[in-house]
């Protein structure tokens, strides 16, 4: 298991490396430029260029890039160029909401998809499981800052029950922390639930009309033990892929939410720092959160083989 | 002979499917006592499956509806509430299914699935369950059982799959098996050997079982009766030794004369009941064989035959089995059909 875990780690070193070029790349090759949106529209050309010597972006791409990389591995990512900050500082002291968020959503998507998804899968083809096939679709197909800008108003304006947009840390009480997150939550979750309530079935689906669960129908098991245990536990695996890319797309994806509500995450920062071509920033964010999604994704491969023996690793 | 343990009187099974109403098992009756193997023999569609599937309620109550009766120890099971049934599933009646890999959860290991059966039924504490699952492991003859146990179903080869799945069917000691192809799925030889076991088990624990197969070699060797299935309905029962010798219906004569010959010389073909099974939609409005049999006149196009008792031992669905068999045993009699 640990050398299982090492050799996973040393694997995305390549990866890394791979996105570490790319973004690289794209960033230093988009028009437009930190020197100038610094110095203002006033600047004469020779100012820019001075700056732009002076952080060193006239040297040729691929040694900025090994100049970068060779900080990077060591840790250091660079400092911004706008805020006075490194930019571990600024991705770390953005990320609390960003997660913060992620999690509500996914504890909400979760909580209503699952036993949605379950309901539809033994009720099949009945009214209730076409309802929620029905409204399954619906959530998919509204764009989260449609919902979020209707939530905002009518629980936010017009019932006055949650504040519209803003943020408070968790530091200042769980409940201040909460009220600013449902709304967001809501809006970003609602995806989440529907794709992963559709999976529930169709993975339920499948499980029930095994033979295991006629086997185990067969030895008098109650309906209750044979689908929360024998059919649950089975259809398990392809509903954690899918948490585990939504869970992904919720830490990264949340820019346009964030910014509808106001929520000083990761994913304003990003927007801020592509307008000013902050680009330390840009690549410090893309790298982190290709982390992040390769770690989510070897969380849920570990928990395959905790789940499904048959993927488990020590076994012989 | 010993006492009734399952009396199955004008079974009739109908699934509600898309296309309409279709019945699968179509007036089936049937008696198995105490300590007996009876096989149940047909090709596949012929409703045997839905027949043992049926004794024991695992359909979906609402795409299904039966009617007759299933009395097991005097009780008519139709009538039980679904909790009352689960009691019996398991406990007094359990059933083999045909495929071990699919039929075991592949996420619970073996001695889990053996126990489940005593904590429920037996109200066992996990500990003893688990004891127990390890002594019923041994009993089909899995070697070191206390370390196959925490193993999982793909840890096992093929046989002890199957020989696992007998082991969690016969934990609560049932009085009826229902054994649905248990070697079909098997080579040869791990055949002979749960074949073997099986036997073994119904002396040790006298339980009564219900052995579906569509290979006739298989009821030649284990069997005391035999009911033979064709669409929906039984055509003809007998003990194994009388429906070899000599088999009365022209679909059991069939089935005998495709089964190839070790002895003698090689016949240039094997032969083959000619034509398919019809569907269930498409039933003959007469006798269900009709639209296959050579001997078919027009009553058996128009009138179904009833299920007759020819003798102490057999039964027969046929107009005109008396014909046939006197046809090839003495030339050309025709006796008149009454």
């Amino acid at each position: 298991m640990g050398i299982y875990i090492l050799k996973r780690i040393v694997s995305l070193l390549p990866v890394l490396f791979v996105v570490s070029v790319v973004i690289f790349g794209i960033v230093h090759l988009t028009p437009g430029d930190p020197a100038s949106y610094m110095l203002g529209e006033e600047a004469s050309p020779e100012q820019v260029n001075e700056l732009r010597e002076e952080l060193g972006l006239n040297d040729p791409i691929p040694v900025q890039y090994l100049n970068w990389l060779g900080g990077v591995v060591q840790g250091d990512f660079g400092d911004s160029y706008f805020m006075n900050q490194s930019v571990l500082d600024a991705i770390f002291s953005h990320i609390g909401p960003t997660l913060s968020l992620a999690i509500v959503a996914e504890i909400i998507a979760l909580s209503i998809s699952i036993p949605i998804g379950i309901v539809a899968a033994i009720k099949r083809g009945t009214a209730t499981d076409q309802s929620v096939m029905v409204v399954s679709l619906m959530g998919m197909a509204i764009p989260s800052f449609l919902l979020a800008l209707f939530l905002a108003l009518i629980f936010g304006v017009q019932l006055g029950w949650l504040p519209v947009a803003g943020y408070q840390p968790l530091s200042n009480g769980l409940w201040n922390h909460l009220q600013y997150l449902i709304l967001p939550a809501i809006s970003l979750g609602a995806i989440q639930a529907a794709l992963i309530a559709r999976m529930t079935r169709a993975s339920m689906l499948e499980v029930l009309n095994t033979d295991y669960i006629k086997m185990a129908r067969s030895k008098g098991m109650k309906e209750r033990t044979v689908i929360y245990s024998h059919a649950l536990k089975n259809a398990f695996l392809p509903i954690l892929t899918v948490i585990g890319a939504t869970f992904g797309a919720l830490v990264t994806g949340a820019v346009v939410t964030e910014t509808i509500f106001n929520i000083p995450g990761i994913g304003q920062l990003i927007i801020n720092s592509i307008e000013r071509r902050d680009y330390t920033i840009i690549q410090g964010i893309v790298l982190f959160v290709t982390l992040i999604y390769v770690t989510i994704n070897l969380i849920i491969d570990l928990l395959y083989g905790f789940i499904d023996p048959r993927v488990r690793l020590d076994s012989k | 002979m010993t006492t009734e343990l399952l009396n199955v009187e004008q079974l009739r099974t109908h699934f509600y499917t898309e296309k309409g109403t279709v019945t699968a098992v179509d007036d089936v009756s049937f008696t198995i006592h105490e300590g007996e193997i009876v096989g149940l023999v047909g090709e596949s569609g012929c409703g045997k499956s839905v027949t043992s599937q049926s004794i024991m309620r695992l359909y979906d109550e609402y795409m299904v509806e039966y009617e007759g009766k299933i009395e097991f120890n005097g009780d008519n099971l139709l009538n039980y509430p679904i909790k009352k049934m689960q009691k019996i599933r398991g406990d007094a009646i359990s059933m083999i299914f045909q495929d071990p890999l699919s039929s075991l959860n592949p996420v619970f290991t073996i001695g889990k699935q053996i126990a489940e059966p005593l904590m429920l039924h037996h109200k066992k504490s996990k500990k003893e369950a688990y004891e127990r699952a390890v002594e019923l492991l041994a009993l089909t003859g899995i070697p070191s059982p206390e370390k196959r146990v925490h193993e999982y179903p793909h840890q096992l080869s093929g046989g002890m799959r199957q020989r696992a799945m007998i082991a969690v069917t016969l934990a609560c000691e049932p009085k009826l098996l229902i054994a649905d192809e248990p070697t079909t799925a098997l080579d040869v030889t791990i055949q002979a050997q749960i074949l073997n076991l099986m036997r073994d088990l119904n002396k040790k624990l006298q339980m009564g079982i219900i052995f579906i197969t569509h290979d006739l070699g298989v009821v030649a060797e284990l069997c005391d009766r035999v009911m033979v299935m064709y669409l929906g309905q039984i055509v003809e029962e007998a003990d194994v030794k009388t429906l070899f010798e000599q088999p009365l219906h022209p679909y059991t004569r069939g089935l005998i004369k495709s089964i190839p010959q070790m002895t003698g010389e090689r016949k240039s073909e094997l032969s083959v009941i000619k034509g398919n099974v019809p569907s269930l939609t498409n039933k003959p409005k007469g006798c269900r064989f009709s639209t296959r049999c050579e001997f078919a006149d027009e009553k058996c196009i128009e009138e179904m035959p009833p299920l007759k008792t020819h003798s102490d031992t057999k039964k027969v669905r046929c107009w005109h089995y008396e014909e046939i068999i006197a046809r090839e045993e003495g030339g050309h009699v025709h006796a008149s059909s009454t």
